[in-house]
Protein backbone atom coordinates (compact mmCIF):
# COMPACT_ATOMS: atom_id res chain seq x y z
CA UNK A 1 0.00 0.00 0.00
CA UNK A 2 1.41 3.47 -1.02
CA UNK A 3 1.20 6.31 0.87
CA UNK A 4 0.82 9.37 -0.57
CA UNK A 5 2.79 12.15 0.22
CA UNK A 6 4.56 15.14 -1.21
CA UNK A 7 7.14 16.75 1.36
CA UNK A 8 8.85 19.73 -0.19
CA UNK A 9 12.36 21.12 1.19
CA UNK A 10 15.13 23.50 0.53
CA UNK A 11 18.50 23.23 1.43
CA UNK A 12 21.44 25.14 0.34
CA UNK A 13 25.32 24.30 0.34
CA UNK A 14 28.09 27.02 0.92
CA UNK A 15 31.62 26.07 -0.52
CA UNK A 16 34.70 27.75 -0.74
CA UNK A 17 37.13 26.27 -3.22
CA UNK A 18 41.15 27.15 -4.48
CA UNK A 19 40.43 26.13 -7.85
CA UNK A 20 39.64 28.99 -10.22
CA UNK A 21 35.70 29.46 -10.81
CA UNK A 22 36.93 27.56 -14.59
CA UNK A 23 37.91 25.06 -13.35
CA UNK A 24 35.00 24.12 -10.66
CA UNK A 25 32.64 24.94 -13.61
CA UNK A 26 34.39 22.35 -16.20
CA UNK A 27 34.10 19.74 -12.95
CA UNK A 28 30.07 19.73 -13.78
CA UNK A 29 30.51 20.45 -18.08
CA UNK A 30 32.99 17.71 -18.60
CA UNK A 31 31.40 14.41 -18.59
CA UNK A 32 34.94 12.98 -17.58
CA UNK A 33 35.63 15.17 -15.07
CA UNK A 34 32.09 14.96 -13.40
CA UNK A 35 32.33 11.23 -13.80
CA UNK A 36 35.06 11.43 -11.36
CA UNK A 37 32.98 13.11 -8.19
CA UNK A 38 29.41 13.49 -9.16
CA UNK A 39 27.89 10.07 -9.05
CA UNK A 40 27.63 7.04 -6.06
CA UNK A 41 30.83 5.35 -5.71
CA UNK A 42 29.00 2.21 -5.22
CA UNK A 43 26.69 -0.07 -7.59
CA UNK A 44 27.19 -0.76 -11.31
CA UNK A 45 25.86 2.10 -13.53
CA UNK A 46 23.42 1.78 -16.01
CA UNK A 47 21.45 3.99 -18.55
CA UNK A 48 24.53 6.75 -18.87
CA UNK A 49 23.35 10.11 -20.90
CA UNK A 50 25.36 13.49 -20.40
CA UNK A 51 24.30 16.48 -22.52
CA UNK A 52 25.18 19.24 -20.81
CA UNK A 53 23.35 22.11 -22.94
CA UNK A 54 20.10 23.81 -22.25
CA UNK A 55 17.80 21.64 -22.98
CA UNK A 56 19.98 18.25 -22.93
CA UNK A 57 19.84 15.69 -20.39
CA UNK A 58 21.53 13.47 -18.27
CA UNK A 59 20.80 10.31 -17.12
CA UNK A 60 21.96 7.47 -14.97
CA UNK A 61 20.54 4.32 -13.15
CA UNK A 62 22.33 3.13 -9.60
CA UNK A 63 21.90 -0.26 -9.11
CA UNK A 64 23.33 -2.32 -5.73
CA UNK A 65 24.12 -5.15 -4.75
CA UNK A 66 20.96 -6.04 -3.46
CA UNK A 67 19.30 -5.23 -7.00
CA UNK A 68 18.04 -1.96 -5.91
CA UNK A 69 17.87 0.64 -8.65
CA UNK A 70 18.19 4.14 -8.21
CA UNK A 71 17.31 6.45 -10.98
CA UNK A 72 19.07 9.96 -11.67
CA UNK A 73 16.75 11.85 -14.81
CA UNK A 74 17.96 15.38 -15.54
CA UNK A 75 17.21 18.27 -17.49
CA UNK A 76 19.52 21.03 -17.98
CA UNK A 77 17.78 23.95 -18.17
CA UNK A 78 20.04 26.96 -17.54
CA UNK A 79 23.45 27.45 -18.65
CA UNK A 80 25.64 30.26 -18.11
CA UNK A 81 29.41 29.26 -18.88
CA UNK A 82 31.78 29.80 -16.17
CA UNK A 83 28.54 30.47 -13.57
CA UNK A 84 25.51 29.01 -13.16
CA UNK A 85 23.84 26.00 -13.72
CA UNK A 86 20.12 25.34 -12.93
CA UNK A 87 18.67 21.97 -13.94
CA UNK A 88 15.72 19.83 -12.68
CA UNK A 89 16.40 15.95 -12.09
CA UNK A 90 13.72 13.39 -10.66
CA UNK A 91 15.06 10.17 -8.59
CA UNK A 92 13.30 7.10 -9.18
CA UNK A 93 13.62 3.98 -7.02
CA UNK A 94 13.08 0.56 -8.92
CA UNK A 95 11.08 2.90 -11.11
CA UNK A 96 8.77 4.73 -8.84
CA UNK A 97 9.34 8.15 -8.83
CA UNK A 98 10.73 9.58 -5.02
CA UNK A 99 11.63 13.06 -5.82
CA UNK A 100 11.48 15.87 -8.08
CA UNK A 101 13.97 18.96 -7.46
CA UNK A 102 15.71 22.11 -9.14
CA UNK A 103 19.17 22.20 -8.61
CA UNK A 104 21.20 25.56 -9.18
CA UNK A 105 24.84 25.73 -9.02
CA UNK A 106 26.38 29.23 -8.61
CA UNK A 107 30.36 29.80 -9.01
CA UNK A 108 31.61 33.23 -8.61
CA UNK A 109 35.69 34.27 -8.33
CA UNK A 110 36.15 34.92 -4.60
CA UNK A 111 37.51 37.93 -2.94
CA UNK A 112 41.37 36.52 -2.30
CA UNK A 113 40.92 34.17 -5.09
CA UNK A 114 39.73 30.63 -5.14
CA UNK A 115 35.98 30.19 -5.96
CA UNK A 116 32.74 30.92 -3.99
CA UNK A 117 30.24 27.92 -4.63
CA UNK A 118 26.66 27.54 -3.78
CA UNK A 119 24.46 24.57 -4.60
CA UNK A 120 20.93 25.30 -3.66
CA UNK A 121 18.51 22.13 -3.88
CA UNK A 122 14.61 23.10 -3.80
CA UNK A 123 12.51 19.35 -4.22
CA UNK A 124 9.15 18.09 -3.72
CA UNK A 125 9.67 14.24 -2.00
CA UNK A 126 7.12 11.36 -2.71
CA UNK A 127 6.51 8.52 -0.44
CA UNK A 128 6.19 5.23 -1.64
CA UNK A 129 9.26 3.46 -0.91
CA UNK A 130 10.46 -0.08 0.54
CA UNK A 131 11.71 -0.46 3.99
CA UNK A 132 15.54 -1.51 2.57
CA UNK A 133 16.03 1.00 0.83
CA UNK A 134 14.92 3.58 3.33
CA UNK A 135 17.33 2.35 5.57
CA UNK A 136 20.14 2.17 3.47
CA UNK A 137 19.99 5.61 2.67
CA UNK A 138 19.41 6.51 5.74
CA UNK A 139 23.12 4.95 6.98
CA UNK A 140 24.77 6.72 4.35
CA UNK A 141 23.23 9.89 5.26
CA UNK A 142 24.38 8.90 8.81
CA UNK A 143 28.00 7.56 8.28
CA UNK A 144 28.05 10.67 5.30
CA UNK A 145 27.51 12.95 8.22
CA UNK A 146 29.26 11.46 10.49
CA UNK A 147 32.67 11.43 7.88
CA UNK A 148 31.63 15.50 7.60
CA UNK A 149 31.55 15.85 11.08
CA UNK A 150 35.00 14.15 11.89
CA UNK B 1 25.23 6.22 17.48
CA UNK B 2 28.07 8.73 16.16
CA UNK B 3 30.26 6.94 18.34
CA UNK B 4 29.89 3.24 17.21
CA UNK B 5 30.47 4.85 13.66
CA UNK B 6 33.66 7.05 14.83
CA UNK B 7 35.92 3.89 13.66
CA UNK B 8 36.59 2.30 10.07
CA UNK B 9 35.94 -0.89 10.80
CA UNK B 10 32.25 -0.57 12.27
CA UNK B 11 31.71 1.69 9.42
CA UNK B 12 32.75 -0.88 6.78
CA UNK B 13 30.46 -3.14 8.64
CA UNK B 14 27.54 -1.09 8.56
CA UNK B 15 28.22 -0.23 5.14
CA UNK B 16 27.84 -4.36 4.07
CA UNK B 17 24.86 -5.09 6.14
CA UNK B 18 23.09 -1.75 5.08
CA UNK B 19 23.08 -3.88 1.78
CA UNK B 20 21.39 -6.67 3.36
CA UNK B 21 21.95 -8.75 6.45
CA UNK B 22 25.70 -10.78 6.87
CA UNK B 23 27.19 -13.58 8.79
CA UNK B 24 29.87 -12.20 11.50
CA UNK B 25 31.92 -14.59 9.09
CA UNK B 26 30.71 -12.20 6.05
CA UNK B 27 31.11 -8.73 8.08
CA UNK B 28 35.20 -10.05 8.99
CA UNK B 29 35.66 -10.88 5.31
CA UNK B 30 36.86 -7.35 4.19
CA UNK B 31 38.71 -6.34 7.76
CA UNK B 32 42.27 -7.14 8.06
CA UNK B 33 41.58 -7.97 11.91
CA UNK B 34 40.92 -11.17 13.77
CA UNK B 35 37.70 -12.60 14.82
CA UNK B 36 37.62 -12.09 18.64
CA UNK B 37 38.64 -8.29 17.20
CA UNK B 38 35.43 -8.15 14.80
CA UNK B 39 32.96 -9.27 17.79
CA UNK B 40 33.96 -6.45 19.89
CA UNK B 41 33.23 -4.08 17.29
CA UNK B 42 30.01 -5.91 16.57
CA UNK B 43 29.00 -5.53 20.09
CA UNK B 44 29.75 -2.04 19.98
CA UNK B 45 27.32 -1.56 17.38
CA UNK B 46 24.63 -3.65 18.67
CA UNK B 47 24.61 -1.95 22.09
CA UNK B 48 23.92 1.25 20.20
CA UNK B 49 21.24 0.05 18.77
CA UNK B 50 22.47 0.23 15.22
CA UNK B 51 22.57 -3.67 14.66
CA UNK B 52 21.00 -6.66 15.65
CA UNK B 53 22.35 -10.00 15.15
CA UNK B 54 21.21 -13.89 15.94
CA UNK B 55 22.74 -17.28 16.60
CA UNK B 56 21.01 -20.17 14.72
CA UNK B 57 23.39 -23.04 15.17
CA UNK B 58 27.02 -22.01 15.13
CA UNK B 59 26.05 -19.16 12.37
CA UNK B 60 25.06 -15.55 13.85
CA UNK B 61 23.66 -13.69 11.39
CA UNK B 62 23.49 -9.89 12.18
CA UNK B 63 20.95 -7.17 10.19
CA UNK B 64 20.47 -3.84 11.20
CA UNK B 65 18.00 -1.91 12.78
CA UNK B 66 15.13 0.04 11.37
CA UNK B 67 16.31 3.69 11.29
CA UNK B 68 14.12 5.82 13.75
CA UNK B 69 13.71 8.63 11.35
CA UNK B 70 10.52 9.05 8.97
CA UNK B 71 11.23 8.61 5.45
CA UNK B 72 11.02 12.17 3.79
CA UNK B 73 13.49 13.28 6.37
CA UNK B 74 15.62 10.51 5.63
CA UNK B 75 15.51 11.70 2.08
CA UNK B 76 16.04 14.80 2.56
CA UNK B 77 18.91 14.28 5.10
CA UNK B 78 20.29 11.85 2.18
CA UNK B 79 20.40 14.22 -0.30
CA UNK B 80 21.82 17.06 1.53
CA UNK B 81 24.26 14.51 2.92
CA UNK B 82 24.89 13.50 -1.12
CA UNK B 83 25.47 16.55 -1.77
CA UNK B 84 28.63 17.32 1.26
CA UNK B 85 29.88 13.62 0.26
CA UNK B 86 30.00 14.92 -3.25
CA UNK B 87 31.71 18.43 -2.51
CA UNK B 88 34.18 16.61 -0.65
CA UNK B 89 35.35 15.01 -3.35
CA UNK B 90 35.51 17.91 -5.93
CA UNK B 91 37.34 19.72 -3.72
CA UNK B 92 39.89 16.68 -3.32
CA UNK B 93 40.20 16.24 -6.93
CA UNK B 94 40.33 20.35 -7.65
CA UNK B 95 43.20 19.93 -5.43
CA UNK B 96 44.94 17.12 -7.21
CA UNK B 97 44.79 18.90 -9.94
CA UNK B 98 46.86 21.95 -9.12
CA UNK B 99 49.59 20.07 -7.31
Amino acid sequence: MTNRTAIHDTFRIDRHFGAAPERVFTAFADPDAKAKWFGSPAGKKEDEAFDFREGGRESVVSVFDDGTRFGFYATYTDIVPGERIVYTYEMTMNGERISVSVVTVEVRAGAAGGTDFAVTEQGVYLDGLDNSAQRRQGTEALMDALATSL
Amino acid sequence: MFAALSDGSRRTMVDRLSRGPATVKQLAEPLTMSLPAVLQHLRVLEESGLVRSEKAGRVRTCRLEPAALQQAEQWIADRRAGWTARLDRLETLLEEGES
